[in-house]
């Protein structure tokens, strides 16, 4: 099938990007979006231009690399699918389509599709995390965890991280990808203990970061490749209010 | 060379070792410092373990975040024989499971101590908020995976790996918050910097700039994973390299059991020319599912439209005893040899059946579905179809390599002070890795034996001389490196990087893959060298050096174009079949592997001579006291 393409251009973080024109004639319905690119950038090389340079790694929706919006949607028409799983197939011959990075605040534009997410590994790093030095951990089977609390757990620990929750909200709020980690944390007995301590300071640094506000839209869920809820905001506010209190 | 095994009986090796490893003083750890490239499970474990201890620890890694090395994409689980099942699994039988599987190819001591250190793994990873998964009463759940006959594989969905490695990350982010560890995302190792004999730092490139900077250290630990994308097609993530080995391999540390990949049975098959990577269907799924093919050959039936008496179930009908739980090699050469000979489904009757339809009328479509849901659904995106009412259509593809930087019972490479852990080094799975043991064996390199060979050696360095980045063997890689960046961009051929590494990749894998013999791999040495000489005369590489990833696919292609050709002499030079080693002169007339104990139960470890020259090959006799040899039959 034939394929418009508008894709943003931007040499640097500085300079200022613009959205180009790109024509693909035999784009194929089994194709993946991101070979797709791969399709654009070996005619890019053939015409001695710079390639398009965007995000990706694992190709199969769990390293969290890759992320585009496409048509003004954080990975593309399908829901909870991330970009480089997402195929040729839900597009139309003759469709346009418009690629952009992640926008938000927090994800300043690295080179066209490339953004820098750093500010997600500094906010695991203010807390999201159990302190369990290598050589502390007592036996595994000593502390039972209910199969519910185990699954719950997982739910929330599914998250890749990959940033399409802040680039649909209105507010660029991280709270969704902060609220998971944690509730995954919390849910565990291994985790309570530092709860408090965790909530504060990873929500501190979300602030500090330039994250918006979450004013309850939910989308952020609607595009979560991983179905991540927005139950673990609630729980999230909870538990900071609970700190504040108690 | 000295593979340093500890004195002792195999089951007292490692309590030895530890009593008498030296240790250095709290005081002293802050002053010493190591780099650790790589965040997967093997580098963010040891990176944290050792910031733990007190150590200066400089990590890094290509990808934008620790936490997207891909040990995330291991779905299946991993193995610990904490005998919860009560099933009679001990510390000596996965041992032995292990041996075996690598078909006597590995030595004994470390896969003992694999073995032996599996257990404080779920331990440890418990403790950190890995949600594993649960019985009902709240204790952990286990399951059986390929090739051995008892459960042992713990899992935390079909996404154990993504925990595993946030477990590892989030303990490696405490460590940079305390300051200790100083992260270094979206860099690319260039050079290993080795002076007077040791390794004392490395080259490496910001990704983002550009710029090439000098990093010095008394220890260098490389963890950087496998290499199987040197097949293009691959289960492997797109960066994915074997060029921080390789540098290392070309600064002297030798690379053993180079021609040893595991070519995993159960991928999606490749469905047309434009694709870029091959995605795993994890291997629990033949737990429950069925693998067979049409008993005709060039049978165009939907499979669903093939009655019962006309499939052929060939891996339950050649391996009774393990059914479709044959290992990896054997159920990926079995598929082969059905594909080959025309009973191949799918568009391009590359693929087997994988079949749930008696699982789901035993079991319900519920139970089916909380096992492997994620599995089906994934299934489901990549291909438009619903398994639960169909076959799986898979196909075999590169997955893991055995081989890697030559290590010795400490982890060390023959460069005193560089160590290679996880599936960047050969160690313990010998000529074939069973399934859900290269997660633990990253874990294990990474927590539990780093913490204590590392200091070891840094125990003696304690009075050496400090080396600065200034030193001129810092001046030389950098001038090479630039060298060669340049040579990239100023080519201007015709073709991209991707061409080269799509015709490397088709040719090893029909050559050099699932099975091998004289000839093919004669030819393909020829082949590898024309196209490395087309390669620098013809390669376009377009952009500038800052954020260039064609630029940094070059640098890998050059590195896997030398390494393919040494692929190649190492499966020419082992004459005999082993593990995933299958050399088509030595088989049975059934088509069964021939392995030659008297002549090569060693381990091939091989020494860069220059680049014109044939490389040197080491032989690591293997010593078996505790196991016999026998033929690795799962009849
Ligand atoms: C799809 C898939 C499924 C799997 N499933 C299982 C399973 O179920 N059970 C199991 O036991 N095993 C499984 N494996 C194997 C297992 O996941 C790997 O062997 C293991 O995770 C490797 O870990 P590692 O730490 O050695 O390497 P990796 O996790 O690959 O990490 C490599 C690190 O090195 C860095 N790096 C690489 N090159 C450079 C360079 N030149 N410069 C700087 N940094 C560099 C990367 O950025 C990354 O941080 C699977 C593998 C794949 C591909
Ligand atoms: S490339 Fe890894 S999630 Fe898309």
């Amino acid at each position: 099938m034939k394929i418009f393409l508008k894709i943003w251009r931007q040499e640097t973080r500085e300079a200022k990007g613009e959205m180009k024109n790109y024509v693909l004639d035999d784009v194929t319905e089994d194709m993946s979006f991101l070979s797709m690119l791969d399709l654009l950038n070996e005619k890019l090389i053939a015409a001695g231009e710079r390639v398009v340079e965007f995000d990706h790694d694992c190709r199969e929706g769990i390293c969290g690399q890759c992320g585009v919006m496409i048509n003004g949607q954080a990975h593309g028409p399908l829901p909870h699918v991330t970009t480089c799983q997402l195929h040729m197939r839900s597009f139309n011959n003759g469709d346009t389509i418009y690629v952009e990075p992640f926008r938000a605040k927090s994800f300043p534009v690295i080179r066209d599709l490339k953004i820098d997410r750093s500010s997600f590994d500094r906010m695991i790093q203010a807390g999201g995390y159990i302190s369990a030095s290598t050589g502390q951990a007592p036996e595994a089977n000593s502390i039972p965890i209910s199969h519910k609390t185990a699954e719950a757990a997982f739910d929330s620990a599914a998250c890749i991280g990959c940033g399409a929750c802040v680039a649909t909200c209105k507010n660029s709020s991280a709270a969704l990808f902060v609220s998971a980690k944690i509730t995954h944390l919390v849910l565990l007995p291994q985790g309570k203990i530092e709860a408090d301590e965790r909530v504060r300071k990873m929500i501190a640094q979300m602030n500090e970061e330039g994250f918006g506000h979450c004013s309850n839209t939910e989308a952020c869920e609607v595009e979560c490749p991983q179905q991540i809820s927005v139950l673990n905001i609630a729980r999230m506010n909870w538990e900071f209010n609970k700190g504040g209190f108690l | 060379m000295d593979a340093k095994i500890p004195a002792g009986p195999l089951s007292e090796k490692w309590s030895n070792y530890k009593s008498h490893a030296r240790l250095v003083n709290p005081a002293n750890r802050k002053k010493m410092s190591v780099i650790v490239v790589g965040t997967g499970l093997a580098g963010a474990s040891a990176a944290a373990s050792l910031a733990e201890q007190g150590y200066k620890i400089k990590s890094f890694c290509f990808q934008d975040a620790a936490r997207r090395a891909h040990s995330v994409a291991a779905q299946g689980g991993v193995n610990a024989c904490k005998n919860y099942k009560n099933d009679g699994d001990s510390i000596y039988r996965m041992f032995y499971d292990t041996i075996k599987g690598g078909d006597f190819r590995s030595r004994e001591a470390n896969v003992y101590r694999l073995a032996e250190c599996s257990a404080s793994l779920i331990d440890q990873s418990v403790a950190q908020g890995v949600p594993f998964a649960r019985e009902y009463g709240g204790y952990l759940n286990n399951r059986s995976f390929g090739g051995v006959q008892v459960s042992r594989t713990f899992y935390a969905r079909g996404q154990t790996g993504q925990q595993l490695l946030l477990g590892a990350y989030q303990a490696l982010m405490r460590q940079v918050n305390t300051g200790r560890v100083s992260l270094h995302t979206r860099h690319e190792m260039l050079d290993l910097i080795v002076i007077d004999g040791k390794a004392k730092g490395i080259l490496a490139r910001n990704l983002e700039t550009g710029e090439i900077e000098r990093h010095a250290a008394d220890a260098v630990i490389l963890a950087t994973g496998g290499y199987g994308k040197i097949y293009y097609l691959s289960t492997l993530a797109m960066g994915c390299n074997a060029s921080a080995i390789w540098r290392a391999h070309k600064k002297g540390a030798y690379m053993a059991g180079v021609s040893w990949i595991q070519i995993h049975p159960t991928c999606l098959p490749q469905s047309g020319e434009h694709q870029s990577k091959l995605t795993l269907m994890s291997e629990s799924l033949r737990n429950d599912g069925r693998i067979w093919v049409p008993l005709k050959a060039d049978d165009n039936r939907n499979p669903n439209d093939i009655p019962e008496n006309e499939r052929d179930y060939y891996l339950e009908r050649r391996y009774p005893a393990f059914g479709n739980l044959a290992p990896r090699d054997i159920s990926s050469r079995a598929a082969k040899e059905r594909i080959d000979t025309g009973h191949g489904v799918g568009v391009m009757k590359n693929a087997v059946c994988l079949d749930f339809s008696k699982a789901i009328k035993e079991q319900g479509e519920k139970v089916i579905e909380e096992k492997y849901g994620n599995l089906f659904s994934m299934y489901e995106k990549i291909t438009g179809i619903n398994a639960y009412k169909q076959p799986m259509l898979i196909s075999p593809a590169a997955h893991f390599t055995m081989g890697g930087l030559w290590v010795d019972y400490t982890l060390m490479t023959n460069i005193p002070g560089l160590f290679a852990l996880g599936e960047a080094n050969f160690s313990d799975h010998g000529a074939n890795r069973l399934g859900a043991n290269s997660l633990l064996q990253a874990c294990v390199d990474g927590y539990f034996i780093a913490p204590y060979t590392i200091p070891d050696y840094l125990a003696g360095e304690l009075k050496a001389e400090k080396i600065t980045t200034d030193h001129p063997a810092f001046d030389e890689a950098e001038k090479k490196a630039k060298q060669q960046l340049n040579n990239f961009l100023s080519v201007k051929g015709k073709l991209s990087a991707d061409y080269f590494h799509k015709t490397l990749g088709k040719l090893l894998y029909d050559k050099c893959g699932l099975a091998r013999n004289k000839k093919g791999l004669e030819e393909a040495i020829e082949e590898i060298r024309n196209l490395q000489q087309q390669f620098y005369r013809e390669l376009n590489i377009t952009g500038d050096d800052k954020v260039n990833t064609e630029l940094e696919k070059a640098g890998r292609l050059a590195d896997y174009l030398e390494l393919a050709e040494l692929m190649c002499e190492d499966a020419l030079s082992r004459e005999e079949s082993c593990g995933a080693h299958f050399r088509e002169e030595f088989q049975t007339p059934e088509g069964e592997a021939i392995r030659n104990d008297k002549d090569f139960c060693y381990v091939s470890a091989w020494e860069w001579n220059g680049a014109d020259q044939p490389h040197i090959l080491h032989k690591e006799p293997l010593l078996f006291e505790s196991v016999e040899l026998t033929v690795r039959s799962y009849k």
